[in-house]
């Protein structure tokens, strides 16, 4: 897969002034002046402290670092710079004692299979969730998503752990277009050259993982999605086919974790079939 | 026909009437106070627009008190104001009222209702049927619904009337941060689009976006004034709630419409066999 077509690019400026109304409008509306979002040390979360910063004024803003034993100590550090870039407080939470202790009861102490590797780091997401929705509670402040489109198309992610939040200002992003945006809004330099990992075993990357390059996966996404190219038009684009059939497939297979749960259909008006409300009916 | 014109590029509260009938008040003593002779409020300006099931809730029907009392405040200003209209038979419109000297002098109905994409109009609104122009004292006015816009023949309709503006409320969504353009590409079509229409239709063309989010997707505001000739004369902010204020007049109506008689060479006429000949035939025309 040669010369394929670049990636999208982004109006920052735009986007910036886009998503910065949105997060002051969707969080005052429903009657919050506080957010609260973890801080993994990446430039999704990174980008995110920076609107919300904006958005709502960073005493309004609270981040939180989640690092559990086994998470490099790098990440921390970023958090770090961000929450200080960003302007906002920060509060550390090791997880290691929660996680361990249901990784424990599951018996996956031990287990290091990409299956138990896989279970323990859904583990350690939801413990990280359960605590933002915690200090929600305790603050009165939304919690706010850091998945972005790309992740969010993939499913790569963990449906009720990071990919839970109350309002996501970047979930139609491409990673590219983080990229772009976080430069724009000055995320420091040391997280925007760290290579994007979910930082659950020594020396991961997503890249790796997803087997594909971000730039590849964002150029064919957007074409598919947002361009609505067919088959045929991407692999003239000089997609491959094996890449167009293995992340169609990607894409598809992970709908349930973009969707609410299925309600079995009983009544004449049934909950998000034909019973629609916009969310924020009446905010 | 020299008209002050205030659009109000309003932020509608999605589904919330009473909250909506109070800041109406408040803009049209703001038009009112500067003297505005047209005040002009954004498509379902008194519901917001991502209604859905909310559609029969929020509906009104033009007696109603609260319509009523909008209505009574264009004595000495015409208002053209949006709402979903409840007809005697239950049928609801996406309609914009014009009210003149204290009465109703036009409704405009939602013609083109977008049912793709994010829009669900054609789900739950009955269309309207009836592209006539409103004999105002201030002139004579074409009103097109947002999506009316889009249809070449709805403003052409105005045209062959004598239209001297189109009166365009809209609630346009920003879409589109993935180009090299400065503006949105939703923003940046609108701008197309008013422009060609006014030259093509040789009319003002007013345009009061509204502005605000709801359910994440916002509204981009931008409402404009552009000339006979195509230039856009003002235009207001992105995003910020704000009442822009232009006086139309006649002189660039005869300026353009002498520099380039369009209406005059329209044939209509030709027009109408054309389409009733393709009418006819079903191999001419997709149906």
């Amino acid at each position: 897969m040669n010369d394929l077509p670049s990636p999208p690019g982004c109006n920052v400026e735009l986007a910036e002034k886009v998503l910065v109304g949105f997060l002051a409008e969707e969080c005052h509306k429903v009657g919050f002046r506080k957010a609260v979002l973890g801080l993994s040390g990446g430039i999704d979360s990174a980008l995110v402290v920076e609107l919300a910063a904006r958005a709502l004024g960073s005493e309004n803003v609270l981040a939180i670092a989640m690092p559990h034993q086994l998470s490099s100590p790098v990440s921390l550090a970023c958090a770090q710079e961000s929450a200080e870039h960003a302007g906002v407080q920060l509060e550390v939470v090791d997880i290691t004692p929660p996680a361990d202790a249901v990784i424990a009861d599951a018996e996956l102490a031990e287990d290091n299979s990409d299956h138990g590797r896989l279970r323990k780091g859904n583990i350690m997401a939801r413990i990280r969730m359960i605590t933002l929705y915690d200090r929600s509670a305790r603050d009165q402040a939304l919690v706010l998503g850091t998945s972005n489109k790309t992740e969010l198309l993939l499913g790569y992610g963990t449906i009720h752990g990071d990919m839970a939040s109350a309002v996501n200002p970047i979930g139609d992003l491409y990673k590219s277009q983080v990229v772009a945006l976080s430069k724009h809004l000055g995320v420091p330099d040391s997280i925007l050259n760290r290579p994007p990992s979910a930082d659950l075993w020594e020396g991961q990357t997503d890249e790796e993982e997803l087997g594909y390059t971000y730039d590849a996966l964002d150029a064919f996404l957007h074409g598919m999605v947002d361009r609505r190219y067919s088959k045929e038009e991407l692999r003239q684009k000089g997609f491959a086919d094996d890449f167009i059939q293995s992340v169609t497939h990607r894409v598809q297979i992970n709908q349930y974790k973009r969707r609410p749960p299925i309600i079995a259909k009983l009544a004449n008006r049934t909950i998000n079939l034909d019973y629609r409300y916009a969310r924020d009916w009446g905010a | 026909m020299d008209c002050l014109v205030a659009l109000c590029q309003t932020r509608p509260a999605l589904g919330d009437l009473s909250r909506n009938f109070e800041s109406h008040q408040d803009w049209i003593s703001r038009a009112k106070d500067a003297s505005a002779n047209l005040i002009i409020f954004p498509e379902l300006s008194l519901t917001g627009y991502f209604l859905k099931d909310l559609v029969p809730e929020v509906a009104l029907r033009l007696d109603d008190d609260r319509v009523q009392k909008i209505i009574a405040q264009s004595k000495d200003c015409s208002i053209l104001f949006g709402l979903v209209e409840e007809s005697d038979d239950h049928r609801y419109f996406n309609s914009a009222v014009f009210a003149e000297d204290g009465k109703i002098l036009h409704v405009h109905r939602k013609v083109f209702l977008p049912d793709y994409g994010i829009f669900e109009e054609g789900r739950y609104f009955a269309a309207g049927e009836d592209i006539g122009t409103v004999k105002s004292k201030w002139g004579n006015f074409g009103i097109l619904l947002c999506e009316d816009a889009w249809h070449a023949a709805a403003p052409w309709l105005h045209f062959l009337q004598g239209a001297d503006a189109l009166l365009i409320p809209s609630a346009s969504p920003a879409r589109g941060v993935d180009t090299d353009s400065p503006e949105l590409s939703s923003q940046k079509s609108w701008h197309i689009l008013n422009q060609s229409i006014a030259m093509f239709s040789q009319t003002w063309v007013l345009h009061c976006n509204r502005v605000g989010f709801e359910d994440g997707t916002s509204f981009w505001g931008g409402s404009s004034v552009t000339s006979p000739f195509g230039q856009v004369e003002a235009e207001a902010e992105g995003q910020e709630e704000q009442l822009l204020l232009f006086k139309v007049t006649a002189g660039p109506l005869r300026r353009a419409r002498i520099f380039s008689p369009l209406r005059r060479n329209a044939q209509p006429d030709l027009i109408r066999r054309h389409l009733a000949r393709l009418l006819k035939d079903p191999d001419a025309m997709e149906q």
